[in-house]
């Protein structure tokens, strides 16, 4: 038979830990309906014939919610018929600071639902000189009170056997009468809701805003009642608040004994004394961020070019095995080559999930919010921005994905945003092609060179953009969710090298089920516009050709020409026709524009279209002999260089803004549950782009 | 009504230097009170302030066995003696 066990506590109290440990790698990511929070939950077998699902709710401090992850909890706890609702609950606490741990489990008891209380880091506790009475403690709740170590896996299956036997109807002693605080209203309440808990429905009189199961009549009852009876949301939950430390206290007096000393905090404030110092904290940290860039830049190139290089042998082995035909062409040149693009994220996905990991288990990464804060907050960021944007220079799809340790909804909203605008690692050699072409290859001063002084000044617009739309951004987007900064500094510790890979893993899994669906289609959605063409046009290019191609001599020369000659016909380069009248204005004719159509699977494809469009003498995809035919092209309408200063610059000022990354896409309409952010992104991202080019092209040319 | 005398003062968290330690009276906004309490500054409790962020603001403080970051706006609305 099967159970569902939701594990319900603070945030740093070892959850994740304690859920890995459940479930190992027995574990999925769902959603809660509505929300655009995960829902992680796995199984795990309690004893012998007896199987669990466990649900893992976000980290709370109190059933009050602060942000909209918290708002979850209630939002399950209350709801009977909602799925994920548990028949019994793990609160697990952190026994080194029982008490404020214990609010949350005091309110959690009144709600009625069967618990056990997991007394986690007892490990950490011990060495802290803190003595817990766990038999008294169980005996004071009425609830099963176990001793565990997540870290250290001790107590895990005692956790288990306890709640595979967890009494179907809640034991707890009720923590707090809270009739005394608002009596009439929560007698109205129980009886139009009928139930026979005051606390459910004192928690209802707060929070039925967000609990949509009631029906908008009920809605506006429950609200007429808060009228009636002068319901003060605030100054109940401060009143319920006091009572709640006011039992935990009495509670709480003879089960602890704390013989600790004053220096059981000294490492962790000697770390902090260097890690948050005005200089050597700035030092580190920025040593450290040049690590991770460093490892998501050059390390993961490595494997990625093990991917590029498999997917290309697949596709190639393909073509000379299997029958030609469009068939093999969709499965090889859409569906494979789009699954390659998928997957050679993966390196980079993982490598910065490593790092993040790492500096969140070790309790870093608050210590880096605590510092950047001041600034960060001034542009409408965070201190937790700071990752995401430094791992943009690498690639946004996993720094998106990186925000998600941004609890506020707001700041994290503005992260995912601005962090396609800094100059990611696809942009490089768009970049160095076009530099290539407009600057010349000249020092000044002697030393510096123009066409690094190009590159680096590519490189600082992306940040200034970023600041100034993150900026833009904090006065237009609207939140009701109060920015609050009151945060636990946790104390430092060793990372957990089991939850280091599950987060790889778990992120790169995410990345390739989800965002992949969206990347798979529109790679199919391009191949197809690449490889057809309105009518018989691609039957009259084969005609033509057909007799040409039989001088073997000549063979790999017409066949270029008549890719190219393709490519111009298909609906791409239709379209890229098409949209010629609108980007003249920026400087570019038809072919730059089937250009911008092609690299919005990503921006390093404008190169490879191109060497195809430039190729008609024949020849390889070597890119200073494209260099050259780009350079030599002339504007059929003006017979001028197409590529001259004015269009290069504002090429390259298309290409810092615009977002021509579908991955990019993907994973914002993943990590915000919608169509809504990524469509304002690629509108915002496109205007910004599309302006700053014609400005550009307008002043130079 | 509380005790006024030279060496009990009353003044805001944020006013306090490193250090420096206080007990929790009252507070000046009640939403942020919620959160303050539940995250254990509750009145009686005492606060130590241990350092404040390299550009001055957030600080972090000892309370309830645990160490707190909050900006300065924030501890603001402590009152402590």
């Amino acid at each position: 038979m099967n159970i569902k066990v939701a594990l319900v506590g603070n945030p740093n109290t070892g959850k994740s830990t304690l859920f890995n440990r459940l479930t190992g790698l027995n574990q999925k990511i769902g959603n809660f309906p509505g929300i655009t929070v995960d829902k992680k939950t796995g199984f795990t077998k309690l004893v012998e014939g007896r199987d669990a699902e466990i649900i893992d709710l976000p980290g709370t401090y109190s059933l009050y919610p602060k942000s909209n992850d918290e708002r979850i909890v209630f939002q399950v706890l209350a709801d009977k018929n909602n799925s994920s609702y548990p028949d019994v609950i793990v609160l697990i606490v952190d026994a080194s600071n029982l008490k404020r741990n214990m609010l949350l489990f005091s309110q959690v008891a009144d709600l009625g639902i069967p618990m056990v209380l997991a007394l986690n880091m007892t490990d950490l506790s011990d060495k802290q000189g803190i003595y817990i009475h766990v038999d008294k403690l169980a005996a004071k709740l009425g609830v099963q009170v176990i001793p565990i170590s997540a870290r250290n896996n001790i107590g895990i299956d005692k956790l288990k056997t306890a709640v595979a036997y967890t009494n179907k109807i809640a034991t707890q002693n009720n923590a707090v009468e809270v009739n005394f605080l608002a009596p009439e209203a929560i007698k109205a309440v129980k009886q139009k809701i009928n139930t026979d808990n005051d606390y459910y429905a004192l928690q209802v009189l707060h929070q039925h805003e967000h609990l949509s199961f009631f029906s908008e009549s009920e809605q506006l009852e429950i609200e007429e009642i808060e009228k009636v009876n002068h319901f003060e949301s605030s100054k109940l939950q401060a009143a319920e608040t006091i009572a709640r430390y006011k039992y935990l206290s009495t509670i709480l007096a003879d089960v602890v004994i704390d013989k600790g000393t004053a220096e059981k905090f000294s490492f962790s404030d000697k770390l902090d004394s260097i890690l948050t110092h005005k200089v050597w904290g700035f030092a580190i940290f920025l040593l450290i961020l040049f690590v991770i860039f460093n490892a998501i830049f050059a390390w993961s190139s490595y494997p990625m070019d093990w991917i590029e290089t498999g997917f290309g042998y697949i596709t190639e082995a393909g073509h000379s095995y299997l029958p030609a035909g469009m068939l093999t062409d969709l499965l090889l040149d859409g569906v494979i080559a789009g699954l390659g693009g998928i997957f050679v994220f993966i390196p980079q996905i993982a490598i910065l999930f490593a790092f993040i990991s790492i500096l969140e288990d070790t309790g870093y990464m608050a210590r880096v919010t605590f510092m950047m804060d001041k600034i960060m907050s001034k542009v409408g960021l965070n201190g937790k921005s700071v990752v995401p944007m430094i791992g943009g220079l690498a690639c946004a799809v996993p720094s998106i994905m990186a925000a998600r340790n941004i609890e506020n909804w707001k700041d994290r909203m503005i992260t995912i945003m601005v962090t396609p605008l800094i100059s990611c690692s696809a942009r490089l050699p768009v970049y160095i092609l076009l530099i290539s072409l407009i600057i010349p290859q000249k020092t000044v001063l002697g030393i510096i060179s123009l066409q690094g002084l190009a590159l680096m000044v590519m490189y600082l617009i992306s940040f200034v953009a970023a600041i100034l739309v993150a900026w833009v951004m904090k006065i237009i987007i609207k939140s009701k969710e109060k920015s609050y900064f009151i945060m636990e500094l946790p104390v430092y510790r060793m990372p957990r090298w089991k939850n280091v890979f599950y987060t790889m893993f778990e992120k790169s899994k995410t990345f390739v089920f989800e965002a992949g669906k969206v990347i798979i289609a529109i790679s199919i959605i391009l191949w197809v516009m690449a490889s057809f063409g309105p009518g018989n046009r691609f039957e009259n290019i084969d005609n033509k050709y057909q007799s040409a191609l039989l001088d073997t001599a000549k063979a790999e020369h017409v066949k270029t020409l008549i890719a190219t000659e393709k490519l111009e016909n298909s609906y791409v380069g239709i379209l890229g026709h098409w949209i010629e009248p609108a980007i003249r204005p920026l400087g570019y004719d038809w072919k730059i524009g089937i250009g911008l159509i092609t690299s919005f699977a990503a921006r390093e494809a404008f190169v490879g279209t191109m060497a195809t469009i430039y190729s008609v003498d024949g020849g390889d995809a070597d890119t200073s002999t494209i260099r050259e035919r780009m350079a030599a092209s002339v504007n059929s309408r003006t017979n001028l260089p197409v590529y001259s200063f004015a269009t290069g610059i504002s090429l390259m000022l298309f290409y810092a803004f615009a977002m021509q990354c579908m991955s990019t896409v993907a994973i914002v309409y993943r990590e915000t549950k919608g169509w809504k952010w990524p469509i304002i992104q690629l509108a915002y991202m496109t205007a910004m782009a599309y302006f700053a080019a014609l400005i550009a092209y307008q002043l130079l040319k | 009504m509380m005790i006024e005398g030279k060496n009990k003062k009353q003044m805001k968290l944020s006013q306090l230097k490193v250090g420096q330690t206080g007990t929790i009276m009252a507070f000046t906004d009640l939403e942020m009170s919620v959160k303050l309490m539940e995250m254990g500054c509750l009145p009686g409790e005492m606060v130590e302030v241990e350092r404040f962020a390299p550009l001055g603001d957030p600080m972090a403080i000892r309370v309830a066995g645990y160490q707190l970051c909050l900006r300065k706006s924030e501890a603001a609305v402590i009152i402590i003696q």
